[in-house]
């Protein structure tokens, strides 16, 4: 490009060199919309900001649509009824909602300690060993793993042994769609505290378990809750997972006063699912307000967990 | 005495503490290993699982057209043809608005109109005005960041009332007037490959813009500056310049992008219909992979042809996602470091 540019411009800078700098056209140099180059750039500005404000078309366009059907129907008793049968009046998602809530809980409970110890690992404990090298690439493989196939997992490793469908089998496959997330985020807030302070540790004689416990992951805690809410903020909107672990169910996760983890489970995404297909008006209402609920959750969740961390993109 | 004092503070540590020290090391190295055997545990069960069907049904699986589980005959053919035709759609239409984005934030259109504006009435270095250029563009970066939040069982919502009502006369008026061309030789008759890939475009959007944006970040600004004292405009630069230099990433964003698409698996099963067959129409009904095994496995129950055969499509699935994102990995890896050497 520099070499074609050169050529252009060598020819005309001779020939006002020898006319002398009075003689230089100043209309080439101004800047017109009438040249073609001009031209283009200006319309290729147009183009990208055209482009990119129809992409912000659909966000709006569904969150808009979400508080014109969802709102609407929206009551406060949505919240602790089931699920209606068809031509039932009224109902909502309560038992759903106690079921997401219930299996990102499970999901949560699995993958944070495993994904944050196994990032001390990664970032202090043998961060350029081999096998270091071979998690990352393993973490990194999870997530871009689709989600469903960690429906298919969970359904041959927990659903098939146990010999049905439960919250626990749900649980376990919305754990390894979170695990990723939360240790890579969790290493990369570890490793982004200061090497002085880890030094200034070791110096005063700390154990490394010492430092890790006490410096690092006090000091690294923004970074790692961003990573677990990012995580649960995704655990929560997964559907595909579910599909054929929790299933489904029209009751209460709660049996004679007790929390039965081992049945089928309600959850808020797969009810969106089941009744985004049915003729019935009712349901398809709960639906709508059913999805208004849940993109709010995780909408507050991500921007909860965004709010955590020092923004270190204004590099 | 001083000495005893320092000796106090900075003692060495006590033999509990050497333990639970030499503890907490191999636990964490443990849960290390741990990762690494889950995924090698999600491949072996989903792999081992589908051996019956694998030995019943061998590669003829793959190129089979039928799915008739009431005479067990088995084939994905138009499955992975739908996953790729929807992907590949999706992946054009993401790609074009995805790189518009990382463009318009790279370039900062947003910050110098909201200034050109405050100049305009002359508050462009007042104390709070001042900061709003850099507020939009941080909004709508976050905003970007927003469409991937939003769950993809609610996009398939979304596309059943919203985007299918919206284009289903343009698509009718297409296929009416211009039967002859292939990509238009079907009605839409409400699920089909065209809204499915569209909501996709939309899903995959903010993958590709962010990262095609870290792209563009990581171009050195020397060669910008070079091409602007050139004499270059500011879009002669960016195709001569910035683009070519960026492009290792913008691929590489393509492809991790192209793997999301074939895995998505909600928005797709909603929208496109369900429908065993191959066409290259744009407004036919087809099926996905992954539609395919949300259909399907919840009624697969005690059938464990059935339910082999689906964990032999799982395990295609996973193949063609692993390889995809493996290489779209790879040249984003290669991509940024090449970038060093201009630094």
């Amino acid at each position: 490009m520099s070499d074609s540019l050169q050529q252009d411009r060598e020819p005309q800078l001779e020939a006002t060199g020898s006319v002398g700098f009075d003689a230089l056209d100043m209309g080439e140099l101004e800047r017109s919309l009438r040249k073609p180059r001009t031209l283009m750039s200006v319309f290729l500005s147009g183009m990208v900001t055209l482009l990119t404000l129809l992409a912000l078309v659909p966000l709006f366009s569904v969150i808009i649509m979400l508080f014109y059907r969802g709102g609407s129907n929206l009551t406060a008793s949505n919240f602790w009824t089931l699920p209606p049968v068809p031509f039932e009046e009224g109902g909502g998602f309560g038992n759903a909602l106690v079921g997401t809530l219930v299996m990102v809980g499970i999901a949560g409970l699995i993958s944070v300690p495993f994904g944050i110890l196994a990032a001390v690992f990664l970032a202090e404990l043998g961060p350029d060993s081999r096998v270091a090298s071979v998690v990352r690439f393993c973490a990194k493989v999870l997530s871009g793993f689709p989600s469903i196939l960690a429906g298919v997992f969970a359904y041959g490793a927990v659903v098939m042994v146990t010999g049905g469908f439960s919250a626990w089998a749900g649980g376990i496959a919305l754990s390894i769609l979170m695990l990723p997330i939360v240790m890579l985020t969790a290493e990369e807030a570890i490793r982004m505290v200061p090497s002085k302070m880890r030094e200034a540790s070791i110096g005063m004689g700390a154990t490394q378990t010492q430092t890790v416990w006490r410096i690092l992951l006090p000091t690294a805690m923004p970074g790692i809750l961003t990573g677990v809410m990012l995580a649960v903020a995704r655990a929560a909107g997964e559907t595909a997972p579910l599909l054929f672990t929790a299933l489904f169910s029209n009751y209460w996760i709660v049996t004679n006063n007790q929390l039965d983890l081992a049945q089928p489970t309600a959850s808020m995404a797969v009810l969106i699912y089941y009744f985004s297909g049915v003729p019935f008006e009712n349901q398809v209402e709960i639906c709508w307000s059913a999805a208004l609920v849940l993109v709010l959750m995780v909408l507050v969740v991500n921007l909860i967990g965004k709010s955590f961390s020092p923004r270190t993109t204004e590099r | 005495m001083e000495l005893e004092t320092a000796s106090e503070i900075s003692r060495p540590p006590s033999a509990f503490q050497r333990t639970s020290d030499r503890v907490f090391r191999a636990v964490s190295l443990l849960f290390a290993w741990a990762t690494i055997l889950v995924v090698l545990y999600i491949v072996w069960e989903i792999g081992g699982q589908s051996v019956p069907a694998l030995e019943q049904y061998g590669f003829g699986f793959l190129t089979g057209q039928t799915w008739d589980p009431n005479r067990e005959q088995y084939g994905i053919l138009p499955e992975i043809w739908g996953t790729m035709y929807s992907s590949l759609l999706a992946l054009l239409i993401g790609t074009v608005f995805g790189v518009a984005v990382a463009i318009f934030l790279n370039e900062g259109y947003l910050g110098g109109a909201t200034y050109g504006i405050l100049k305009l009435f002359g508050v462009h270095l007042h104390p709070v005005y001042s900061r709003l250029p850099s507020a939009l563009e941080n909004l709508l970066k976050n905003l970007v960041e927003l469409l991937a939040a939003i769950p993809s069982v609610v996009y398939g919502l979304w596309g059943i009332f919203v985007v299918i009502p919206l284009i289903r006369p343009a698509c009718n008026w297409l296929h009416e007037n211009m039967e002859w061309f292939p990509l238009f030789s079907t009605p839409l008759s409400g699920p089909g490959m065209l809204p499915a890939s569209l909501v996709l475009a939309i899903m995959i959007l903010p993958t590709i813009a962010a990262i095609s944006r870290d792209a563009l970040v990581a171009v050195p600004p020397k060669l910008r500056e070079a091409s602007y004292g050139l004499g270059a405009t500011r879009w002669e630069t960016l195709l001569a310049v910035i683009l070519p230099t960026a492009a290792g990433g913008i691929f590489g964003a393509v492809v991790l992008a192209f793997g999301r698409a074939l895995g998505e698996t909600m928005a797709l099963a909603m929208l496109v219909g369900n429908a065993n067959r191959i066409s290259v129409s744009l407004f036919s009904p087809g099926n996905t992979l992954a539609a395919l095994l949300a259909n399907n496995f919840a009624e697969a129950g005690g059938d464990e042809t059935k339910v082999a055969v689906l964990m032999y499509a799982g395990l295609v699935l996973m193949a063609i996602t692993l390889l995809v994102n493996m290489f779209g990995a790879f040249i984003l890896q290669r991509s940024t470091a090449g970038l060093k050497g201009l630094n």
